[in-house]
């Protein structure tokens, strides 16, 4: 077994790309609700091991983008196309369970943790599209369940320490702060081994140490394990600091794709975005 | 002292019974939220599908019980994906009204295939008396609560370490993050709706044990609303408490005040409980009124 990052005994990033390949594929994608167009023919491409920021004025449709992705909105034309293991998945025909498997991870906008169960319950949660023991086995925890349930308690402990939530690993989700709720999140989607990390407004109301925290988190997964990141947020002093690339979104259009340098001398962006 | 004992043996019995009834009824409201008034239907089919097969077919019990619970899983899988699923989507109360309309076509059904006689059944779980603490109880009671018990560790242990029930948990806590976590919801639906057919259906091949078959049997359908409300409709160690409760409280009721108090003491708890505390004792604070 290659040597993993930071102690980590197993591997965390799924995909089988060489950083730079391309490897999620949005073309002319079209989602509409009723008669209002959420996006509009928007078109990009994420290569792996970069962080992409989405931005975009409130309503431009950037969680719709990312829902889209996830599976949880089906887009009325256009493709999601998605490259892992020499494979290219169509994910716009694929359920979100399906999507999920893939190792297409996420967080949510506003938090959608399991709140009745433990942080360690919620990484378990995460982690349990990888368990193959069957039923009775790991009723009573023999053999193979034993070695499963040990490889993946090893797995989330390290998730949990490069989090630094080692403090909490015990309690109840929804006894915790926001800003270590967020982070939860964050974890349960390691959790999944993802390919590919769709983050929505990691950092959203959370306050500066907060969130210098979440984007030490941020690059920590990116730049030692390699994973893709996806990322809305509104923070634009964040946004400028971690991401490789800026794609903008309005009105459910793409208005601007650029480095964070290209993006903030872009006129168009300057005006829909800063209202310039 | 010799009554008490009597007593306890038959409360913890009706308990074991109604705790394994609830059991399912918690499990789909958690996953679903839907109220499933068909419950005591699962248990009478559970019931008459031990007469069939060990009566009218005359098979070894324990090829029956199997048997028994094969076709429950059928139905529960089958109710899940022919009832439930188009409804996906609809008001809760358009689900609700499906599984009362569910109830009473099952209740047909039986009665098409069987008659509404009762019938009386060869117990295949001896009821020599067996004698504790100088009290005597019949040992086909014993072994209901064994194997409510058992059945309820089998359950507390899947959920905590099984692939599917931490699903199931998951999916009961929060949908739309299972589905992005790799969970099927509809396969954790249709594992909701099995376990809850399968336990009512052992529960009832229990009580055919101990009482005989006949269309009665469904009331127990009925029964299971004052025990999950006292436990929590959405707790499962609720049901277990609950079932525990309500079975103890209509012994003890019927023993030493009698007068036919032990029939409607259970719902006389389900008021109290729901002007005091709606969501029961394990329950979530948040309950949604329907």
């Amino acid at each position: 077994m290659p040597l993993q990052p930071r102690g980590f005994r197993h591997a965390l990033n799924r995909s089988t790309l060489r950083p730079g390949e391309r490897q999620l594929e949005v073309q002319n994608l079209h989602l509409a609700f009723g008669k209002v167009a959420a996006l509009a023919g928007v078109s990009f491409t994420v290569y792996q091991s970069e962080i992409l920021a989405i931005i975009g004025p409130n309503g431009a449709g950037k969680t719709s983008l990312l829902n889209s992705i996830s599976g949880l909105y089906k887009p009325q034309r256009g493709s999601i196309r998605f490259y892992n293991d020499g494979e290219t998945y169509e994910l716009t025909r694929l359920k979100p369970h399906q999507i999920a498997k893939l190792g297409v991870a996420r967080s949510f906008q506003n938090i959608e943790l399991f709140r009745h169960m433990t942080v360690l319950g919620n990484l378990m949660a995460g982690a349990h599209v990888h368990m193959k023991t069957g039923l009775l086995p790991s009723l009573f925890y023999w053999g193979p369940a034993e070695r499963e349930q040990i490889h993946f308690r090893e797995f989330v402990e390290d998730i949990i320490d490069l989090l630094e939530i080692e403090a909490i690993r015990y309690k109840q989700v929804g006894t915790l702060s926001y800003g270590l709720q967020k982070r939860v999140e964050l974890g349960r989607a390691l959790a999944m081994k993802p390919a590919i990390l769709l983050l929505d407004e990691p950092m959203a109301g959370m306050n500066t140490e907060e969130k210098e925290d979440m984007a030490r988190f941020i690059l920590d997964v990116n730049e030692e394990h390699g994973v893709t990141i996806v990322l809305i947020e509104h923070d634009m002093g964040v946004v400028m600091d971690i991401s490789d690339r800026i794609v903008v979104l309005s009105f459910g259009r793409k208005i601007a794709e650029g480095t964070p340098e290209e993006i903030r001398d872009n006129p168009e962006v300057r005006r829909a975005y800063l209202g310039e | 002292m010799d009554t008490f004992i009597q007593l306890t043996l038959t409360g913890l019995t009706n308990g074991a019974i109604l705790a394994l009834a609830a059991l399912g009824f918690v499990l789909i409201y958690k996953a679903s939220d839907v109220i499933n008034f068909a419950q005591g239907e699962f248990l009478l089919i559970g019931a008459y599908l031990m007469y069939a097969t060990i009566v009218q077919i005359g098979l070894p019990w324990t090829l029956g019980v199997l048997v028994t619970m094969v076709v429950a899983v059928l139905l529960g899988i089958l109710i899940e994906r022919f009832v439930l699923r188009p409804l996906i989507g609809e008001p809760i109360i358009s689900v609700i009204m499906a599984t009362i309309g569910l109830s009473s076509l099952l209740q047909a059904v039986v009665r098409i295939i069987w008659g509404s006689q009762p019938k009386a059944f060869p117990a295949f779980i001896p009821s020599t008396p067996v004698t504790i603490f100088g009290a005597t109880v019949g040992a086909d009671r014993l072994w209901a609560i064994g194997i409510a018990a058992l059945l309820m560790l089998f359950f507390s242990l899947f959920f905590r370490f099984s692939k599917e029930g931490i699903a199931m948990r998951a999916v009961a806590d929060d949908q739309q993050a299972a589905m992005s976590m790799g969970i099927s919801v509809k396969k954790v639906f249709a594992w909701a709706w099995s376990i809850a057919a399968v336990t009512a259906a052992i529960a009832g091949a229990i009580v055919a044990n101990i009482v005989g078959v006949g269309p009665h049997l469904s009331h127990f359908g009925l029964r299971v609303f004052p025990v999950v409300i006292l436990g929590g409709l959405d707790s499962i160690p609720g049901a277990i408490v609950g079932g525990v409760i309500i079975g103890l409280l209509e012994a003890y009721v019927g023993g030493y005040i009698g007068g036919g108090l032990n029939q409607v003491i259970s719902f006389v708890v389900l008021v109290l409980i729901l002007m005091i505390r709606p969501y029961g004792l394990f329950g979530r604070e948040i309950i949604e009124r329907v």
